[in-house]
């Protein structure tokens, strides 16, 4: 079971990014509670500077950008293995 | 059917209505101001976006995309020393604050994580006015002038406000611990004289295709302007080999795409915007079927312009529309009420200019318009440069936000120091 923040204010990209997760999960039948964080002091504690943020099980895996959906695929494939 | 869902959607349609009900359109003075909005909004059009804005999003797209922003966070960092902290947050900006909604989670990740309350209020202050959008508009439509004060000003007063902060505070500051700013280490994908080669070709053909005409006909300036087009057509071709060199485009797409832009301009000579649209048109399509990194550039591009072009129009229909345009007739605000509130250079003037900056929201870049239309309406450039300094880095709404990270009493301070700030370097900018 997968822990996946999305860490954003709800810009057009944070609400981008929180979509393709969800994709991402239902496609690969990945079991994961994704979920938002839109409260701006959290995000220094998630580790976040720039959203949008994705923070997976306490890890930050990237932030200021959306990832490309293969690439967020590869890394959840690995965080679930 | 749930009305609780219907409302919004009732209220705008009766707002609609009551405004169209009770629009005094024979009214003089409305109609004028009608006009006024959509001269405004044409001029803009004519005037600033095909060369100016196009080009100054594309080249935000390239700082977003190509330039490692983490090595600039790594300077905010706990470990940083105090003067490299304050310098990098007060210039930072320009690479790191395209986006006005990227500044709060940035402040908040200094003030916490970082190197603390200083550096963070210097990086809010001067971020979202030093961003390269904001730089490039000012300078472009309220004079080169009031562009490199508002740069200047921001940066250093930035520093100043951080500094007074930091002492305030100095005891609570002593007792944050200073976390590690922990980021994943992004590896560099080219060298970075060929990121800046693209990007100083990018900004030299946005400087040439705006080279304004200079009030004598000869000496050096004028050289400039007449061969303008010559200049920026030789930069497109530099620019041409970046992306097949630097971008690593697909060559025969380019090669075909310059002699296209090529030959428009042998035909078209004399209607330089022909050949400039074209080669728009042309690298939008090239990127629109590439692939990783410059497809990636063009999405930031796209973002940027879906973001604030809507915004600006707004804005500049607004701005018309209360204030009047340049040659055009009045607004709805007459002439006298702003030349009496923010005419000259007084400490009122100046002091209203930063109260109203500060506590107004401006959405990215519309600052620009509306202080346009104020200055034609007989602002001073002192409270002008106040307004600048204090509005985008403030509102009602961030001040709310900024309160939530570092409490109330700080915020009122900053507050304060900001639009104190402001007078003075209003004052100081009017009488110079």
């Amino acid at each position: 079971m997968l822990n996946i923040k999305v860490v954003g204010t709800g810009c057009p990209n944070c609400q981008k990014l929180e979509s393709l997760c969800r994709e991402v999960t239902n496609e690969q039948n990945i079991e994961a509670n994704v979920e938002k964080v839109t409260e701006i002091k959290d995000f220094a504690d998630l580790g976040i500077f720039k959203t949008p943020g994705l923070v997976v099980n306490d890890e930050v895996l990237i932030q200021g950008k959306i990832p490309t959906k293969s690439t967020l695929e590869h890394w959840l494939k690995d965080k679930i293995n | 059917m749930n009305w609780k869902e219907q409302y919004k959607s009732f209220l705008w349609i009766l707002v609609f209505f009551l405004f169209a009900y009770f629009m005094p359109i024979e009214d003089g003075s409305f109609s004028a101001a009608i006009i006024a909005a959509f001269d405004l909004a044409k001029w803009y059009a004519q005037e600033h976006v095909l060369l100016c804005l196009i080009p100054a999003f594309f080249i935000a797209g390239v700082i977003a995309v190509f330039v490692s922003q983490n090595s600039v966070i790594k300077y905010l960092g706990g470990k940083a020393k105090k003067w490299t902290a304050y310098s990098a947050a007060a210039v930072s900006g320009t690479i790191l604050a395209v986006c006005s909604c990227t500044v709060l989670p940035l402040f908040s990740g200094i003030h916490k994580r970082g190197a603390g309350l200083g550096p963070a209020i210097a990086f809010l202050y001067s971020g979202p006015a030093i961003n390269i959008l904001a730089i490039i508009l000012t300078a472009r439509i309220l004079g080169f002038e009031l562009g490199i004060a508002r740069v200047i000003g921001a940066v250093s007063f930035s520093i100043v406000i951080g500094i007074i902060m930091s002492f305030i505070y100095r005891k609570e500051e002593k007792e944050r611990t200073a976390a590690h700013l922990a980021l994943p280490d992004q590896v560099e994908s080219r060298p970075l004289w060929q990121t800046a080669y693209h990007f100083f070709v990018l900004v030299a053909i946005l400087v040439f295709a705006n080279w304004g005409k200079p009030d004598s006909t000869d000496g050096f300036w004028y050289l400039m302007y007449a061969y303008k087009w010559l200049i920026v057509g030789l930069f497109g071709i530099l620019f041409s080999i970046s992306l097949i060199f630097i971008l690593k485009l697909n060559k025969l797409y380019v090669g075909l795409g310059t002699a296209v832009v090529f030959i428009t301009a042998l035909i078209w000579g004399n209607q330089p915007l022909i050949p400039f649209s074209a080669s728009v048109v042309i690298l939008t399509l090239i990127l629109t079927f590439s692939k990783g990194e410059p497809n990636e550039w063009l999405g930031e591009t796209w973002g940027f312009t879906r973001q604030i072009m809507p915004l600006l129009g707004a804005g500049v229909l607004t701005a018309g529309f209360l204030l009047g345009s340049a040659n055009n007739g009045n607004g709805i605000i007459p002439n006298e009420w702003i030349s009496n509130l923010v005419g000259g250079n007084s400490l009122f003037s100046n002091f209203f200019a930063s109260i109203v900056g500060a506590f107004m929201y401006f959405a990215t870049l519309t600052e620009i318009p509306i202080l346009q239309g104020l200055i034609n309406n007989g602002m001073g450039k002192g409270p002008a440069l106040a307004l600048l300094l204090a509005g985008p880095a403030l509102s009602l709404p961030n001040m709310l936000v900024i309160r939530s990270v570092i409490g109330t009493q700080k915020t009122a301070v900053f507050v304060s120091l900001v639009i104190i700030m402001s007078t003075i370097v209003g004052i100081i900018y009017g009488a110079i």
